[in-house]
């Protein structure tokens, strides 16, 4: 038996769709960076409190000037909070959970990753617009899930120019 | 065709049937009397006994009672009611009764661990937060039932091939063959999940857990767990819809064709459920990408093919313009609406699901509510609303007894459509302004929720109106069951193609295409985990805050 004329047309048509969104996926992930944090470095979470980076995290300069913050997600917040940022300027984020897995998302960007105890998320996010923006966790991590939520102000400082 | 136009209406296999689908209405009234309260809960609106805990218990509940067990119990009953139907056998009945005392036995275990509080995990279990034991061994019982019936359907094929050895099985078993091996493929990772990792551990035999490892065999199993639910509605779709329209199924081969693609492709894709998580690479993670935009294929081939069956229907009354066949439709028959209504549905969640799946947008959305509002359009209507349209078109010829109250169970899809309408298009829109998934409160800590507050409320109006629908369906099913006028049962009637396929060809070697499913599943998950663990990791104790 043989396939219908239409049928034919339409499934080359939906073939290629499928093709087009992955080229356009395959192309913005190689030229600008457009893919998930896949970051690989484990953490030991029973020891958290005494590490050097995570156990008092607080923002760094590099000394080549990149600004770091690493951040840790605990039952009910986020540390260090309140957060104070340049715009225009690219933040790299480090964080990690001290208990169960939470989510970090700047709410209103797509600055969004998993917290989860003994690994490390990293992504690197510039913001473009100066304001205060909530950091909410969007993984369930117990009773006050729901206020997890930590600040990050955006300033007009000149961070552009480092 | 053999056992086309059986009827079984009666018989031990029908209550076999009838008893899983009595189980599956159960679950699904009390998950949607928890999902209202939720709606409620999300936008604020004060109401007795509204507290955290009991909202992130009926979240765990709502979640674990509609995504497994209404799901689960609705497939296996129908799983039987047609291939008892078509191949006029169930080889095993002992197999099968047993296979549902264990799976009910875990789900009562597992429930009651949920709404005494002690297992607060929601469905997706994620550690290290702990749930009681017996949530995770009940869970698994669940499994093991429904493996029993696959075994069921299985060898009832094997005894019905050995009598037609060169007849290609009947399309609508053929569909549910291929939803029982994706079933197989996609509960290997969860069982792994299950014995190796969570159960061990919340007896306390082992201290720590990986949660990475366990996200991903979790994840192994969560998404071709979405074309558990989807295949058996494909499976009404193309053999029972054109039937109930007066029309034919526009093309056999394809529909095969989808079914097989579904096997090989519907499990290894779980990594884009994790795209934000550490530890996996950005390469595992593109090769998932491949294979998630793959399986929009056969969803496509779908669309077509039963849209053209049920044009076929309208022109063979006499339709002649470009839509008018669309009037000719048995709007009026609340299966044939009810499944129409999820088909559109699908054509919104299908999109949902392209965005959701592309880098830039996943991280737009992950986790927020958009991600709530994206599953109640696919599970929550493409797949739920079908099989309530099928509970009334199963009901009579199971039990002998006239669908009751038919002015409700005509209401109830449109309901449940408008109702879905309201909900899920508003927490789209507050996912992408932010709105995290799973909060008791919009209003977060307090302050947050200007963005979205007013969409939380549309959100709760939606809800109402779906537990709306969700009244009518269970009053229908109540008022058929207990007082339905008894009828001589009608025969399982399906489609008939308009080429039939006679000879057994590529898409029906199933054994071969389990094979490669197989293959494709090792390929895309051996490295990866092998990597993980062979890498020197930290694991996690328990917590339990709930
Ligand atoms: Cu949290
Ligand atoms: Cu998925």
């Amino acid at each position: 038996m043989s396939v219908d004329k239409y049928e034919r047309i339409w499934m080359f048509g939906a073939g290629g769709l499928i093709v087009v969104f992955l080229v356009i996926i395959s192309i913005t992930a190689a030229t600008q960076a457009v893919r998930p944090p896949s970051h690989i470095e484990v953490v030991n979470p029973a020891t958290i409190a005494e590490h050097p980076e995570f156990g008092d995290p607080q923002l760094r300069v590099e000394a080549d000037g990149r600004i770091v913050i690493p951040v840790l997600a605990q039952m009910f917040g986020f540390f260090p909070d309140p957060l104070e940022v340049p715009v225009n300027t690219p933040i790299t984020f480090r964080i990690t959970s001290a208990d169960v897995v939470h989510g970090f998302q700047v709410v209103g960007t797509n600055a969004n990753a998993m917290a989860v105890p003994g690994y490390v998320s990293q992504f690197t996010y510039t913001f473009k617009k100066a304001g205060t923006y909530d950091i909410a966790c969007n993984e369930y991590c117990g009773l006050m899930h729901h206020a997890m939520v930590g600040k990050i102000t955006v300033t007009e400082a000149p961070g552009g120019q480092r | 065709m053999s056992g086309t136009g059986a009827v079984i209406g009666g018989t031990p296999q029908a209550r076999l049937a009838a008893t899983h689908i009595a189980v599956a209405v159960t679950a699904f009234a009390v998950a949607a009397c928890m999902g209202v309260l939720q709606g409620l809960s999300i936008a604020d609106f004060e109401f007795p006994m509204r507290s955290e805990q009991l909202y992130y218990i009926s979240v765990t509940a709502h979640g674990v009672l509609m995504a497994l067990v209404f799901t689960t119990f609705f497939i296996m009953g129908l799983g039987y009611a047609l291939t008892q139907a078509q191949l006029g056998r169930l080889v095993g009945l002992k197999t099968a009764w047993l296979g549902f005392w264990v799976a009910l036995g875990g789900t009562v275990t597992a429930a009651y661990t949920i709404l005494t509080g002690q297992s607060t995990v929601l469905y997706t279990f994620y550690p290290p937060m702990q749930a009681h034991p017996a949530f995770y061994i009940g869970a698994t019982l669940l499994v093991v039932g429904s493996w029993l019936w696959g075994g069921v359907v299985i060898a009832s094929y094997r005894s019905w091939k050995k009598d037609y050895p060169d007849t290609p099985v009947p399309m609508a078993t053929h569909g549910i063959l291929a939803t029982i091996i994706v079933w197989y493929l996609a509960t290997a990772g969860v069982a792994m999940e299950m014995l190796l990792q969570l159960i061990p551990w919340s007896l306390g035999w082992v201290e720590t857990i990986d949660p990475i490892i366990a996200r991903t065999l979790f994840w192994w199993f969560g998404h071709p767990l979405v074309y558990f639910w989807l295949m058996p509605a494909y499976v009404l779709w193309y053999t029972v819809m054109p039937r109930i329209a007066g029309g034919r199924l526009f093309s056999d081969k394809l529909a095969r064709m989808v079914f097989i693609l579904f096997v090989i492709l519907s499990t290894p894709v779980g990594f884009h459920h994790q795209f934000t998580d550490p530890g996996i690479s950005a390469g595992w993670k593109f090769a998932h990408t491949i294979t998630t935009f793959a399986i929009l294929f056969p969803s496509f081939v779908t669309a077509f093919t039963v849209i053209a069956s049920l044009e076929v229907a309208g022109r063979l009354k006499g339709a002649k313009g470009l839509f008018d066949w669309i009037g000719t439709l048995p709007w009026k028959d609340p299966f044939f609406l009810a499944m129409a209504l999820a088909m559109l549905s699908f054509a919104f969640g299908g999109f949902g699901g392209a965005i959701n799946a592309a880098y830039g947008m996943n991280s737009m959305v992950h986790n927020t509510a958009w991600i709530m509002g994206h599953f109640h359009v696919t599970l929550g209507t493409t797949s739920a609303l079908t099989f309530m349209g099928a509970t009334y078109w199963l009901m009579p010829r199971l039990l002998g007894r006239q669908l009751a109250l038919p002015g409700l169970a005509r209401l109830q899809p449109w309901l449940w459509f408008i109702g879905m309408g309201i909900f899920s298009t508003s927490f789209h829109i507050a996912g992408l302004r932010g709105l995290p998934r799973r909060v008791y409160s919009a209003s977060l800590a307090g302050e947050q929720g200007g963005a979205w507050a007013d969409l939380a409320q549309a959100g709760a109006i939606g809800g109402i109106v779906l537990f709306l629908s969700a009244l009518c369906f269970v009053a229908v099913v109540l008022g058929t069951w207990l007082g339905g006028k008894r009828i001589e049962a009608p025969a399982f009637e399906f489609a008939v193609p308009l080429e039939p396929v006679t000879e057994k060809g590529l898409w029906d070697r199933l054994g071969f295409w389990t094979i490669v499913g197989i293959v494709l599943v090792i390929l895309a998950y051996a490295y990866p985990l092998i990597t993980l663990w062979m890498t020197p990791r930290f694991g996690s104790p328990p917590f339990q805050p709930f």
